[in-house]
């Protein structure tokens, strides 16, 4: 008996003294896009080694999981790629503010064995594979769009996500624009119903499922397909043109709303007209509740935020994001004042 | 004296009470948030085949199709093995390869779910994907072979919920079997049986022992997560073909439930996860219902009455 | 004719034997197969980094699952904290009034209790555990664990008390000692070496489950101890490393199998002994 009393109290005295050591730092948490993960883990990262006591701990769980847990106020924050739509904003229970952070691209990412060079996608195109009306990679339509290139007559596997994903939902917005189908008979959200293909969890599912399914297509940020060294198709934008992802061609897609920015930021920019556009690229958006009940963690984040808006951007290229246009920046700023941190 | 006896009774039976509540209370809990998609979709939750959210209609079928697919498949492939092991080790092994042989056995079983997933993504599948790619045109034409050789897919699922499922039904099998009266089998061999003959009537004695233990193996099966959901496709379809990516109930649990958008949404999953809880109660209640009723008549068998022996 | 039919049937239960034994070696090459993959791409990937570092940023080599591994202690012990009481006390009043009808609903109860998917309690736990604080954190998985933890606890104490010869306990009632006393001091330490064991194995289990950690510790970059928070857990974190596309995130991968095998193997060893111990003691006493 008294071997057990000793040792609980020891066991009492260990948690204690962790719990002593842990009570100064203050631990914040996220969730969300797996979309601009690879950023936001640096940027927290970085901003941890300037403000040791800060640990924000985000979670990539998709878009659509980001709303529901911030909706929930299971987590401080939430992150998306898809705007939430009214019906969103009204359940939850405050106002909740879309704070863009970078833009980045969606990319058609494959894998055919013997087969490295970029391949040529039009919209049109895409929204027929992912239909599955076009079932195999020497189809005509592809092998128009791509002449010289020998494409094998396997079959095309589609991945898709399996969990709710803002990086669907840029990917089927861009869809509907070029395919009437695909509007019709899908529709845009960051879960739908897929005719065809496989799932995978998070952008990270899809990037590692394509990279390891000979004949396989899938749709990843381009982080993504750059850091596993995949290749990915350039894709024909409004202007005719075929674009391929790059810091100047999503800047590029971003020009035109930039000037046009509406008060709450929600925006699409899937499909912009003119040249040297990349046309599959989109905002980012942290979700943040304007009248937080923890004040401390709201003052933490939008120091955090002002950081990420002036330091941060300059992470974003090297990670194959495009820093938001310096307009965009003095808007949100100013909109960054309205958050209550008293 | 009397008072704190019953004080010792009451401080126990409170603690086993909370052990009841608990079961009670994951149905109800479960009952609770699911209402929102009960209300809307009713008895037709459990035959719709459309899981689209993004008109909000959820239907459940391609996951119990899914679960229960991979679940008869596994137990086909798992049944016989799980049935020779225990015969092996209760009947036929050598008494020094006893112990070694029932620690293997519960090895394989100890082994978490997520390193089976893991070697499965990374060794199984791309395995399966061989096997699939080499099967013969001829074959193709099945409805069981259609689609592309993925690799991911039913046949991934079913042959890692089989290894999984192996060493349960066979340990409780093993159980029943000891269970078995030793009269049964020393009358058959009395009787000039060969080896099989004396464990087939043994068999035979305990199959209802013996089909709880399968059923067992079969509810362990239904309700196993991330080993199926790293190597099943997840795509929510109702498809014969083993070569098809397809869904299970804990599968699509895992993957949608933190992520999912909406109320109705949420309430559509943890629909699924009750069908599940209520479908393993079934299915594990009956099996022990079965493996209880065969220990009865086990016991119930009359001692062999000793010969009186002269003391000559 | 008759030593046809003879040869037939003793061909027939040579055959059976053979197909016996087959099966066993059957059973035996997934086993191997899957131990030989996580020992060998484990050890190589296992490095003293990963037992002291934190993860690196998204898409950057290196870095460790120290955080994971101190978090799969904490919430094990959570959930052994919350299970071992329960489980013991209900064992007991399973094993002391074993007739009754109450007794027989409890053990229903903790058999039904063990066959619910573990993904189901993940999901029971997130509703009771994590939405009405609004937070996911270490207790909620600990909870999640500890619920699965509960009745496997209690069938081992109720068997293992069962066992206890009924002299000790009839010896120490008729010393005039209560129900009580007798059951806590003489009937108990008897089997504790027994449902220590028990323990072991039952926490060897939970530390290797994934599913119900995924909705209530959630998962952290950070190391923490702090219990309201969310926690990273080795199989959560192994899951995650195992679905991505990244090739070093996948050696870390098999670096932590390789310690969940480890946790298993050890226990299942020393779970072994104690009882190979256990059975000696008794023989002699």
């Amino acid at each position: 008996m008294k071997t057990v009393h000793n040792t609980l109290a020891a066991l009492a005295g260990v948690l204690l003294l962790i719990g002593g050591a842990n009570a100064q730092k203050l631990q914040m948490n996220g969730a969300g896009a797996t979309f601009p993960y690879p950023i936001y883990s640096k940027w927290f990262s970085e901003y941890n080694k300037q403000h040791p006591d800060v640990q924000i701990n985000y979670q990539p769980i998709g878009s659509g999981g980001g709303v529901q847990q911030v909706s929930k106020q299971t987590v401080f924050f939430g992150a998306s790629d898809m705007p939430m739509n009214a019906e969103q904003l009204q359940a939850a229970p405050g106002k909740i503010l879309h704070l863009p952070t970078v833009l980045g691209a969606v990319v058609p990412v494959y894998n055919i064995p013997n087969v490295t060079t970029e391949l040529k996608f039009s919209g049109p195109l895409l929204a027929d594979i992912f239909l599955g009306k076009i079932t195999k990679w020497n189809d005509a339509g592809i092998a128009k769009l791509n002449p010289g290139v020998t494409l094998p007559a396997s079959d095309i596997t589609v991945v898709h996500r399996a969990d709710g994903s803002g990086t669907t939902y840029i990917w089927v917005d861009y869809l509907a624009k070029v395919s009437p189908e695909w509007k019709t008979k899908v529709g845009v959200n960051a879960s739908v119903n897929w005719p065809t293909g496989v799932g995978g969890r998070g952008n990270e599912g899809v990037a590692s499922t394509v990279k390891q399914t000979p004949g396989a297509l899938g749709y990843v940020e381009l982080i993504y397909a750059l850091q596993t060294k995949q290749p990915y198709g350039s894709v024909q934008n409004m202007a005719g043109e075929f674009s391929k992802a790059s810091v100047e061609s999503v800047t590029g897609a971003a020009a035109a709303a930039a000037k046009q920015m509406p008060p709450d930021f929600r925006v699409s920019i899937t499909n912009a007209p003119g040249n040297g556009v990349y046309p599959i690229s989109s905002f980012t958006w942290i979700l943040l509740y304007e009248n937080a009940k923890d004040k401390a963690q709201a003052r933490a984040m939008v120091d955090f935020m002002k950081w990420a808006l002036t330091d941060g951007q300059k992470f974003a290229p090297d990670l194959g994001y495009a820093p938001l246009p310096a307009d965009v920046i003095k808007l949100e700023m100013a909109a960054l004042g309205k958050v209550k941190t008293s | 004296m009397r008072r704190k006896e019953l004080g010792f009774q009451m401080g126990t039976g409170v603690l086993g009470l909370v052990l009841v509540a608990i079961v009670f209370a994951i149905g109800a809990v479960l009952t609770k948030q699911s209402m929102l998609s009960i209300e809307k979709f009713g008895l037709s939750f459990w035959r719709t085949e459309v899981w689209d959210p993004v008109s909000g209609e959820f239907g459940a079928l391609p996951f119990i199709w899914g679960t229960l697919y991979s679940s008869i498949l596994a137990l086909l492939i798992s049944t016989p093995i799980a049935l020779g092991i225990a015969v092996f080790i209760s009947e036929l092994c050598p008494a020094r390869l006893r112990q070694p042989l029932v620690f293997l056995t519960e090895l394989l079983a100890a082994i978490p779910s997520i390193v089976y997933g893991l070697w499965g993504i990374f060794v199984l599948v791309p395995a399966v994907r061989a096997l699939e790619t080499s099967l013969p045109d001829a074959l193709r034409q099945l409805p069981f072979f259609s689609g592309p050789p993925l690799g991911l897919g039913m046949l991934s699922a079913a042959l890692i919920l089989a290894i999984m499922v192996i060493p349960f039904s066979s340990s409780v099998a093993r159980e029943v079997l000891k269970s078995v009266p030793a009269a049964q089998r020393e009358a058959a061999y009395a009787l000039g049986a060969t080896r099989f003959e004396a464990i087939r009537a043994a068999l035979f004695f305990a199959r209802t022992g013996i089909i709880g233990a399968i059923m067992l193996g079969f509810g362990r099966a239904l309700g196993e997560t991330m080993a199926v959901t790293m190597v099943i496709g997840n795509n929510p379809r109702v498809s014969l073909s083993l070569f098809a990516p397809q869904y299970t109930m804990a599968a699509v649990l895992a993957n949608e439930f933190t992520e999912a958008a909406d109320d109705l949404y949420l309430a559509a999953l943890t629909e699924i996860g009750l069908v599940l809880f209520i479908i393993t109660l079934i299915v594990n209640s009956l099996s022990r219902l079965l493996i209880w009723s065969m220990s009865r008549t086990a016991t119930q068998v009359p001692e062999p009455v000793e010969p009186a022996v002269d003391a000559a | 004719m008759k030593s046809t039919t003879t040869l037939r049937r003793k061909l027939l239960s040579s055959a059976f034997v053979g197909f016996c034994g087959f099966a066993v070696l059957i059973a035996l090459i997934p086993l191997a197969f899957v131990l030989f993959f996580v020992i060998t791409q484990g050890i190589r990937a296992v490095n003293v980094d990963f037992f002291t570092h934190m993860p690196t940023p998204v898409g950057e080599p290196g870095g460790g699952m120290a955080n994971a591994i101190v978090g799969t202690l904490i919430v094990s012990g959570l959930a052994a904290l919350m299970a071992v009481p329960i489980g013991v006390i209900s064992g007991m009043y399973m094993s002391e009034y074993a007739g009754t009808r109450f007794a027989s609903l409890v053990r229903f109860a903790a058999d039904t209790l063990n066959g619910v998917p573990s993904i189901v309690i993940g999901v029971f736990a997130y509703a009771v555990a994590v939405l009405p604080f609004k937070q996911f954190s270490a207790l909620a998985g600990g909870f999640a664990l500890g619920v699965m933890m509960i009745p496997i606890i209690a069938r081992t104490t109720e068997e293992l008390l069962l066992l206890v010869p009924g002299s000790m306990r009839e010896g120490a009632l008729a010393l005039g000692a209560t129900r009580a006393r007798a059951v806590f001091g003489v009937v108990l330490p008897a089997a504790l070496p027994g449902i220590v064991t028990g323990i072991v194995l039952a926490l060897a289990r939970i530390a290797g489950e994934t599913a119900p950690l995924l909705f209530t510790s959630f998962n952290n970059r950070f190391f923490t101890t702090k219990l309201t928070q969310p926690i990273s857990t080795l199989t959560v974190q192994v899951f995650t490393y195992a679905t991505g596309p990244y090739d070093d995130w996948h050696r870390q991968a098999w670096a932590g199998a390789l310690v969940l095998v480890m946790i298993v193997l050890v226990c299942s060893l020393l779970a072994r002994l104690a009882t190979r111990r256990l059975e000696r003691m008794h023989a002699r006493g």
